[in-house]
């Protein structure tokens, strides 16, 4: 399934969304950084509800396929023009990582 | 033939909510050196860390980045405060990261732990008062 496709499924706002084609594979879920960059997978769907402007750079390293700021968190506007700019999809939804990744269950990944 | 590309940033210690920045850059150039995108997460997520590191313990610092044929090797050196015991520092979990940062993500203690799990080889020299260098390398055959 693509960025775009699962935003569309789950209802989720999008924040930034300039790779909308890219494929998802796998969910991570996690708010502490160097366990993101140790342990989520490239292509991952990254559930998290840290919203300063360093996830763009561990999005970008890690790979992941998009950022789903969980719980309603919306993030400062640079951390949107920069998610752009870097080629970094961000999601948002007012629902809680669970109920994200639950939903995410239910479309397979 | 064995001529080395090298690449050199100075890494600002003021401001860590654009840190990443020489990684980032770093992982753009592997890519356009034709290196398998793999081998280049994993540089630069190591990278990443160390970088990370020098902007939040040691208030910058400089990286070097040579891609030789058979491998990469970075180089981050800080004058920060060196790190007093090396093998405590390479546990995870163990951090002495500041609340401010912590606030932000950072401090789970597991960056070092990462840096040497990503790469072939990593080598710590500290001194407590004049800075840390690190020197990781990552094979590419
Ligand atoms: N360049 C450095 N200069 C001085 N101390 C350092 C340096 N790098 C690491 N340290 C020390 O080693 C500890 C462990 O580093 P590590 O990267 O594993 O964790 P962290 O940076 O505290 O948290 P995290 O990386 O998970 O965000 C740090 O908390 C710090 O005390
Ligand atoms: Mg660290």
């Amino acid at each position: 399934m693509t960025v775009q496709q699962l935003a569309a499924e789950l209802s989720l706002v999008s924040l930034a969304l300039p790779d909308p084609q890219r494929e998802v594979e796998g969910v991570y879920i996690g708010d502490l950084l160097s366990w993101v960059m140790g342990r989520a997978q490239s292509g991952n769907a990254w559930i998290t509800i840290m919203s300063n402007l360093n996830i763009v750079a561990v999005a970008t390293l890690a790979d992941v396929s998009c950022i789903i700021l969980a719980e309603g968190v919306t993030p400062d506007e640079q951390v949107k023009e920069t998610a752009a700019s870097k080629d970094i999809n961000i999601l948002a939804t007012d629902m809680t990582a669970y109920q994200v990744a639950s939903a995410l269950s239910g479309l397979g990944l | 033939m064995n001529e080395a590309v090298r690449f050199h940033f100075v890494v600002d210690g003021e401001d860590f909510t654009s840190a990443g920045q020489a990684s980032v850059q770093v992982k753009k150039n592997l890519r356009r050196l034709g290196i398998p995108p793999e081998i280049i997460r994993k540089i630069s997520i190591a990278m990443y860390e160390g970088e990370i590191n020098m902007v939040i313990h040691a208030n910058g610092g400089e990286a070097e980045v040579l891609v030789y044929e058979d491998r990469v090797e970075m180089i981050l050196t800080d004058r920060g405060p060196g790190i007093a015991n090396i093998e405590d520092a390479m546990k995870e979990g163990y951090s002495t990261a500041p609340d401010n940062v912590r606030s932000l993500g950072f401090g789970a203690g597991m960056g070092l732990p990462n840096m040497k799990r990503y790469t072939d080889g990593m080598k710590i020299e500290s001194v407590v008062g004049e800075g840390t260098t690190i020197t990781m390398t990552v094979n590419l055959t």
